[in-house]
């Protein structure tokens, strides 16, 4: 199997010129003792260059493994058991990540540059025992030629840029002696100073306060202007995505189950879950309890028939959407897809949250 | 071993209540050395992580904390549930038995007891779970470390706080590696439940979760709380959150408490000019509604304060007093309202503006 199916096709209509990254339908499973636990099944969607795609979701619904996936990093027990990743890279052509080899050089370079990761866990992305410095200056040689005196300094400025104090003194401490803050700052830095064609971003700023939390957004925001590069960004808070996503993606139980533009998206959600979730936001809820999704996730040992939702949704109709398989994401409205057979008679109940969520 | 800033600590927050609170903290400080580079790694300055911080916390309520990130709340948690020894200050608790101990200098075999009593939810859920511990183990440990209960007892109890907190009772037997990080989160709450704790230092403990996971585990808090006389000291970013569930809320800034007051006031009108700038930063979930950053400068670096308040390079309100004296935490407003700022300093009433 070679990996250099991945020739560019300069063509007019090409997607290349418009996408950055196109999934189909990926799926990654974990053998586990209870079974095989089907944590992404069927995911489908594409990133616009340049832009900014939302992926949210339920705890556990597999935003995670999405990501891990389209860098390789799942671990045994855990496979790709199919579907494509299609990076179209300025710099190195088109290439289905899904098919590289292990250890390969398209695999190193993937990794090494054209898309780079923050994870969700600062922790575990930082290693205890080097220097912050040394992790930073690690990550520029990954992919540049320079000095250890340019390293430095660049390391240093990139360390300043993501709003740490006293960079110069945070270079040579330790990352147990920094706040949980500076930590995914030092971690944000590592994965900015590559200027990747891609940035997943897994909960960025989930540790951070909101006002440092705008700048690193803005930061993003100025990175992705100055170099072209695309982020999918992974959160929980629909306030971060309704700042600064372009699109969103919905993920419930390892499927996505409604993508569109983020303004139509959060004024006028169009599936079931999707309109839980917005009630269920503490900004919009101002009484003594919070509005929530009544039950919880199944576990993916034991999805419903049918829509995997369906216990859960207000709307769910017996013998409609409790047998057969899962909904498919069918198009519903210009650049809107959802995943629910009754998008069109529910329309309406939408509403209540558009005008809710009007300041 | 006392620092002499504790002596000039502000006088203690207003308590309406008569019952002592359940715990009194005051002036209380945690400084870390600053190593240098190379052989031997000289100390070559301090960071003043908490420095000089007093509160109270009543049976019973809710306290938000909250402030820029580094700028010692988790040092501050830390420092209550003696995970780590105060550099100086007073953490004074007093249970329901009347009694009062002073947990900054008690000595581990008469803090032991007292430990069942204040659980922590960490931030970071990934690190602070054992990751060769079966979720069962990890959950029932607490109980099985304190002789509270063993076999189907123990069990029984696992499984009930698995399904308070949304997990399942077969979730005993798999490992956290196994959980995505809003799941690991709750099994950090179950293991800090079980132990049916008066105090509660949550730290960033919803942070992880789904909004919707999030509303069902604030609403468990509440419930619990009610059921249990539960006390929560609430550190988190999202001020959505801790506008819904906190009953009154402290900022941090730099080390120190730059407000404190009751929530709803705090968020009608905040007066610290480091609170108005983090409000005006939530971003709203409504992208024609844009969230506003209107800090600039540095942040704040705790082992490098500038004199005066350590706001001031940053603040549009500064004013000269400000380049010169420390600001104490006072009552701004006679009306249970706290901020140390010069603006707000009934002392100098002709800087207050409205
Ligand atoms: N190593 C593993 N072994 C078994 N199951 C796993 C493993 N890693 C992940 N999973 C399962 O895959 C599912 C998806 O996990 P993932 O971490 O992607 O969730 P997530 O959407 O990122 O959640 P969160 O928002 O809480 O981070 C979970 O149900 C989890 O239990
Ligand atoms: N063990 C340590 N050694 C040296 N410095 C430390 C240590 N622990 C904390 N600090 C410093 O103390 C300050 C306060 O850290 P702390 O973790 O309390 O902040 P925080 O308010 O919880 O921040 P965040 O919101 O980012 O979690 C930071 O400047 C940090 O670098
Ligand atoms: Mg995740
Ligand atoms: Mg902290």
């Amino acid at each position: 199997m070679t990996a250099s199916e991945s020739v560019p096709r300069p063509s007019p209509s090409s997607r290349q010129d418009d996408f950055v990254l196109e999934v189909t339908d990926l799926r990654t499973y974990f053998d586990t003792d209870d079974g095989v636990l089907p944590a992404v099944d069927g995911v489908t969607f594409s990133i616009k260059r340049g832009q900014t795609l939302a992926l949210v979701g339920e705890s556990g619904c597999g935003k995670s493994v999405t990501s891990h996936s389209l860098l390789r990093l799942i671990q045994r027990p855990g496979r790709i058991v199919g579907g494509k990743i299609l990076l179209h890279s300025a710099r190195a052509g088109e290439i289905d990540i899904a098919q590289l080899k292990e250890n390969s050089r398209q695999l190193f370079q993937v990794r090494g540059g054209l898309i780079s990761m923050i994870f969700q866990e600062p922790m575990t992305a930082l290693s205890p025992v080097h220097t912050i410095g040394d992790q930073v200056t690690e990550a520029i040689f990954l992919h540049q030629k320079v000095s250890v005196a340019e390293a430095r300094r660049l390391a240093i400025e990139m360390l300043g840029k993501v709003g740490l104090s006293a960079p110069e003194q945070r270079f040579s401490q330790y990352p147990h002696e920094i706040s949980g803050g500076m930590r995914q700052r030092v971690v944000i830095a590592m994965a900015l100073v590559c200027r990747p064609e891609l940035l997943i971003a897994d909960e960025p700023t989930t540790a951070l306060d909101v006002t440092i939390q705008a700048q690193i957004l803005s930061l993003i925001k100025t990175l992705q202007r100055e170099i072209g590069c695309s982020v999918l960004l992974i959160t929980h808070d629909l306030g971060v995505v309704a700042q600064t996503a372009d699109e969103v993606a919905v993920m419930y139980l390892g499927r996505i189950v409604e993508h569109g533009p983020v303004r139509e998206l959060l004024k006028n959600p169009r599936h079931p879950y999707t309109q839980g979730l917005l009630q269920s936001i503490p900004a919009l809820n101002r009484g003594t309890r919070l509005a929530s999704i009544p039950g919880m996730v199944p576990a993916l040992t034991a999805i419903p028939p049918g829509c995997p939702f369906h216990p859960r949704c207000p709307h769910a109709q017996t013998g409609r959407c409790d047998h057969g398989g899962a909904p498919p994401l069918r198009p519903i409205a210009p650049g809107r897809d959802v995943a629910c057979l009754r998008a069109e008679e529910i329309a309406g109940v939408a509403g209540e949250v558009a005008s809710a969520s009007g300041k | 071993m006392r620092s002499d800033s504790t002596s000039h600590s502000p006088p203690p927050p207003a308590t309406a209540a008569a019952a002592p609170p359940l715990l009194s903290v005051r002036g209380l400080c945690r400084h870390f050395p600053i190593h240098g580079r190379g052989f031997g790694r000289k100390v070559i300055g301090t960071v003043r992580a908490v420095d000089d911080v007093s509160f109270d916390l009543h049976a019973g309520e809710t306290l938000g904390l909250v402030g820029e990130s580094g700028s010692g709340k988790t040092t501050t948690a830390r420092c209550i549930m003696r995970a780590i020894t105060p550099t100086s200050g007073e953490v004074i608790f007093h249970p329901r038995d009347g009694t009062a101990v002073d947990l900054a200098r008690l000595p581990e075999p008469a803090l032991k007891p007292l430990r069942p009593r204040m659980q922590m939810i960490f931030q970071d859920p990934f690190s602070s779970l054992n990751p060769r511990m079966t979720v069962g183990e990890i959950v029932g440990e607490p109980l099985v470390i304190h002789g509270l209960a063993k076999g189907d007892e123990l069990d029984a109890r696992v499984d009930d706080i698995l399904r308070k907190v949304g997990l399942k009772p077969e979730h005993r037997t798999s490992y956290p590696h196994a959980f995505s990080g809003g799941q690991r989160q709750r099994i950090g709450i179950a293991r800090a439940l079980i132990m049916r704790p008066s105090l509660i230092v949550a730290d960033e403990a919803v942070s992880a979760l789904d909004v919707s996971v999030q509303a069902q585990v604030l609403n468990l808090l509440k419930d619990l709380q009610a059921e249990f006389q539960l006390t929560y000291l609430f550190v988190a970013h999202n001020l959505d959150v801790v506008r819904h569930f906190c009953d009154r809320v402290a900022v941090m800034y730099a080390g120190r408490i730059v407000e404190l007051a009751p929530t709803a006031r705090m968020f009608e009108r905040p007066l610290h000019p480091y609170t108005k700038a983090l409000l005006a930063a939530v971003p709203w979930p409504d992208p024609e509604v844009k969230m506003k950053f209107d800090v600039p400068g540095e942040i704040a670096d705790p082992s490098r304060l500038p004199p005066g308040c350590a706001f001031h390079p940053r603040c549009k309100e500064c004013y000269a007093p400000c380049l010169r004296h420390r600001p104490e935490l006072r009552d701004a407003t006679g009306d249970g309202r706290f901020a140390a700022c010069h603006r707000h300093d009934p002392a100098h009433a002709s800087g207050v503006e409205n």
